[in-house]
């Protein structure tokens, strides 16, 4: 860690979320640990990509994040402050979020307008016309026609209802953004411009953000560290460069592995993780991906492995302690 | 145009839906302008009885005449008049029993949806009793013990009808819940309160709306069924189920007398059902891109 | 050799409250056995609905005409919804995107897999059970006869798909029209499932239809691509070619735009096109990527020419090839 360095923005320190879910009338109900013991901490001004795939728990962390739902165990921070019992409205100017799916995040009967007002309406402390204001300058900045205002979501594309959702999640001048999965419901060239705005805009305001993505190449593009989730927990933490270059964990090999390029010739890789899929019901023992793991050795079926610091990235192996 | 936009563009046959739409509003209008001012443009009183020209068949009939277009009831009453006034009790009993049902349906499914856990676990528990319950053998059952007036027939109707209200709503909420823009609202700050009023409830009104015109067309049939077994509005107002139920006696001998209030039942009902539907579908945002 | 599929300027129209719709207009496309032909595009390109006018699976309301349209020597144009539907699941098959929908929630994995089979074939209940187990198995699900008692909800996404393409397989059709099949998967079963259709592809010489917006599995898995924009086909031919020298400014738009992990570069911006799609509604003047395009010019609005670029390599541009290596 660089000395002097401004303290974290935000914080997870042993986050776990559990769930029962019910069996029916005769048998118990079940336990699914969606979080597990994740710990962060994320300093102004980075960007922490959280890359896995379904199951992994990243929504679930996401909302234990916006402190829209409590830890079981474990607190989330935010500028110092817990996550979850910060008032509603403070919360609000720290940290906001951007979701997927741009159909189902904006309210259908409101006007674009009064969507993007929504959190300053919450403050309960300006004036209509100092909102209209605010609003006008907010649409301006991501890139919305005016005249866009006085529309509904469904007069308008994917891109621009993501647009939306960014302006919405900035007007309150938060300093944290949790965008999850911000392009993956959109069009390929839609993505690309959606991708350089929040670029844009995290530089010129000085975001912070936390990036969670199954695509590879667009953690790749805007963060500056990135964490691999698998099944609740996170296996592998380092600095996004040595994350691409050297992965030390089989499964963000795997992950790594499996993603398609557009390079025509390659064929498709063969990642070796046999056809058994992660069940957030019946987590296996040991380590939660020997099921799966090419490398995996008799230790590994019984013993978790513990997290292996190194000097600024983490993992969590028997291969590697 | 987006996927979606394309897609509801073609699921909609538009056309179709206007045209029901059209029959419905007309229908109702001219049920609800009936109601208004009808009674005062008819020329009769349709208290009054004349029992010297009794049973008199409708204008378009031999023996009938123009001085009673639908003709007169047992007792002399103007058959037309007594209908026209009935239209006014029909509206109202329909309108405020959905007020009445609508306001506890929605607010206990609304609570239940939402709030989840325990406060569902209640409201749940309250729908199945209610749907325990035989509704036409309480309503007798109260009307009975309680005497048969107009505000007792609302009361009892809008306290038995509401659980199709709390059912709807109770499901569209809990699905809205767990959409990304409640998640939003709720992380930009909003009260509780403000999200129910602001962003679930307009969203639950669509299927509410078919809900309500369905529960109206049902409380008006009703409140004829009771009036038809004598505990309904009380006579000498003119229900149409009264005049269906008084007419009982006759319907061999002179048809019109329980086919007209009957005829009358049956369009208003249907009116209110297809004006129902095509309102549904015309508010749906996806129809306005 | 006859190609398995011949389409032919393939036009749809859908009358609309707004005028008609016009989401396909003039695609042409062949495929060989044992080929895997990519269709790529965005969202509104028509690609979808291409697929169901080859099915013919379109909206009641849709018109569908083209100048031909041949399952390998099969005319499909003449043909009613009861001759169609002895084609479809015997010679032709789709699989779709949302392996949750596109199963029947209501009956078991082995019920929908006989019922395909039995509907064209002559089989017992008892041999048709046999060949769908053979048939799961050969398409990577373990247990396959405890799979056959399964209904869907009792599969994960994965094999919930593997089920589709199972299903799809059973009668040895000749084209699969494969519609996003991967896009709702976790990235290292995608790798899976492609893995899979091209073992499958290689062993019963199919040709594949795959339909995607996805560009880096058209580069992986196909050998042949067209892009789509707008209802036609701007750009076609090998995957290599295609993009190793994009002709189309569109195409090439396409191709800025993903960032390639292991060659992003950060701090740079990712290439974009300006503007939205033009609505399909009614005609449209010349090119249909002219209100975006980086090189766009007067002529523009006339009816644009189809240029060949070497075997089987076609485009829709006015400019010369040389024009389109500027920058944008």
């Amino acid at each position: 860690m660089i000395p002097g360095a401004a303290p974290p923005i935000l914080e997870a320190n042993a986050l776990s979320r559990s769930f029962q879910v019910g069996q029916g009338l005769f048998a118990a109900p079940k336990t699914i640990t969606a979080v597990d013991d994740v710990s962060f901490a994320l300093r102004p001004g980075e960007v922490l990509g959280i890359v896995g795939e379904s199951g992994c728990g990243k929504t679930t962390l996401a909302r234990m994040l916006l402190g829209l739902m409590a830890p079981s165990v474990g607190e989330a921070r935010i500028d110092g402050r817990p996550a979850h019992g910060l008032d509603g409205r403070k919360r609000a100017r720290l940290i906001q979020p951007v979701f997927q799916d741009p159909y189902s995040s904006l309210n259908p009967r409101r006007r674009i307008r009064d969507i993007v007002a929504l959190p300053l309406i919450a403050q309960r402390r300006f004036g209509a016309r100092d909102i209209d204001r605010q609003v006008g300058a907010m649409l301006e900045r991501v890139g919305l026609a005016p005249e866009l205002a006085a529309r509904l979501p469904v007069q308008l594309s994917g891109g621009q209802r993501q647009r939306v959702a960014i302006a919405r999640a900035l007007v309150a001048e938060p300093k944290v953004v949790i965008c999850d999965e911000p392009t993956s419901a959109l069009d390929v060239s839609v993505q690309a411009q959606i991708l350089n705005l929040l670029d844009d805009l995290r530089r010129d305001l000085n975001l912070t953000y936390l990036l969670i993505s199954h695509n590879l190449a667009v953690v790749e593009h805007l963060a500056s560290r990135v964490a691999v989730m698998y099944l609740g927990r996170i296996v592998e933490e380092a600095p996004v460069e040595q994350l691409f270059a050297s992965p030390r964990h089989p499964y963000t090999r795997a992950l790594l592995a499996s993603v398609l390029t557009p390079e025509p010739g390659l064929g498709i890789p063969d990642v070796g993780l046999g056809t058994t899929l992660p069940d957030p019901t019946n987590v296996p023992a040991g380590c939660r991906f020997h099921p799966r793991c090419p490398q995996a050795m008799d230790t590994c079926r019984t013993v978790p492995p513990r997290r292996v610091p190194a000097q600024d990235s983490s993992v969590e192996c028997h291969l590697f302690g | 145009m987006t996927d979606d936009a394309l897609r509801a563009t073609i699921a909609l046959p538009h056309r179709l839906r206007h045209g029901g739409f059209v029959v419905g509003a007309a229908i109702v209008g001219f049920v609800i302008v009936t109601a208004l001012v009808g009674p005062m443009l008819v020329p009769h009183d349709p208290f009054a009885q004349d029992l010297v020209n009794r049973l008199v068949p409708p204008m378009w009939t031999d023996g009938g005449s123009a001085g009673h277009v639908l003709g007169t009831d047992q007792v002399g009453r103007d058959y037309l008049a007594r209908l026209v006034y009935g239209a006014r009790i029909s509206l109202l009993i329909g309108l405020s029993t959905v007020l009445v049902s609508g306001l506890i349906g929605t607010t206990l499914g609304v609570a239940g949806g939402f709030f989840g856990g325990r406060v569902d676990d209640v409201v749940t528990f309250v729908i199945t009793c209610r749907l325990a319950v035989p509704l036409i053998l309480v309503a007798l059952a109260v009307v009975s013990l309680v005497g048969s007036s107009f505000l007792v027939v609302v009361v009892t109707l809008g306290l038995l009808l509401w659980e199709r209200f709390a059912v709807v709503a109770r499901a569209t909420s809990s699905q809205i819940r767990n959409l990304d823009y409640v998640a939003a609202a709720r992380a930009a700050g909003c009260s509780r309160g403000y999200i129910l009023l602001r962003e679930v409830l307009p969203n639950i009104l669509n299927p509410l709306i078919v809900v309500a015109t369905l529960e109206m067309a049902l409380a008006i049939l009703l409140e004829a069924a009771l009036s038809f077994l004598g505990l309904g509005v009380p006579p000498p107002l003119p229900s149409w189920g009264l005049m269906i139920a008084e007419a009982r006696d006759y319907m061999f001998f002179q048809a019109w007398v329980i086919v007209i209030p009957g005829l009358a039942l049956l369009v208003f009902v249907l009116g209110i059902n297809l004006l129902g539907d095509g309102l549904r579908d015309l508010l749906a945002p996806e129809s306005r891109a | 050799m006859t190609p398995i599929l011949t389409v032919e300027r393939l036009r749809v129209e859908i009358p609309v409250k707004a005028g008609l719709l016009r989401p396909v207009r003039g695609i042409d496309l062949a495929l060989s056995a044992g080929e895997t032909h990519g269709l790529v595009g965005e969202s509104g390109s028509g690609k979808s609905l291409t697929a169901l006018g080859i099915m013919g699976l379109l909206p009641r309301r849709a018109r569908r005409s083209a100048a031909q349209l041949r399952l390998g020597d099969l005319d499909l144009l003449p043909l009613g919804e009861r001759a169609m539907e002895d084609v479809r699941g015997d010679r032709l098959a789709m699989i779709f995107q949302e392996p949750m929908t596109s199963l029947n929630p209501a009956f078991t994995i082995g019920a929908q897999l006989t019922e395909t089979l039995r509907r064209h074939r002559r089989v017992s209940r008892r041999e048709a059970l046999e060949r769908a187990a053979a048939m799961l198995a050969r398409v990577g699900i373990s247990s396959p006869r405890t799979r056959l008692a399964q209904y869907p909800h009792q599969l994960s996404g994965g094999l919930r798909q593997r089920a589709m393409i199972a299903m799809a397989l059973l009668c040895e059709p000749r084209l699969l029209i494969a519609d996003e099949p991967t896009t709702a998967l976790d990235v290292t079963v995608q790798a899976q499932i492609l893995r899979l259709l091209a073992e499958l592809q290689r062993a019963m010489g199919l040709a594949i239809l795959l339909i995607t917006h996805d560009l880096s599995v058209v580069a992986r898995v196909a050998q042949c691509v067209s892009v789509m924009y707008a209802g036609e086909i701007v750009e076609t031919g090998a995957v290599a070619d295609v993009f190793a020298r994009p002709m189309h400014p569109y195409t090439r738009g396409l191709l800025s735009a993903v960032p390639v992990p292991g060659k992003v570069k950060r701090g740079e911006p990712l290439g974009t096109i300006a503007g939205v799609v033009p609505s399909l509604v009614g005609e449209i003047d010349g090119c249909a990527f002219r209100t975006r395009c980086p090189a766009a010019h007067d002529a523009c609005v006339r009816p644009v020419p189809v240029r060949t670029a070497g075997a089987g390599r076609r485009y829709r541009c006015h400019l010369s090839p040389g024009a389109t290596e500027a920058p944008p």
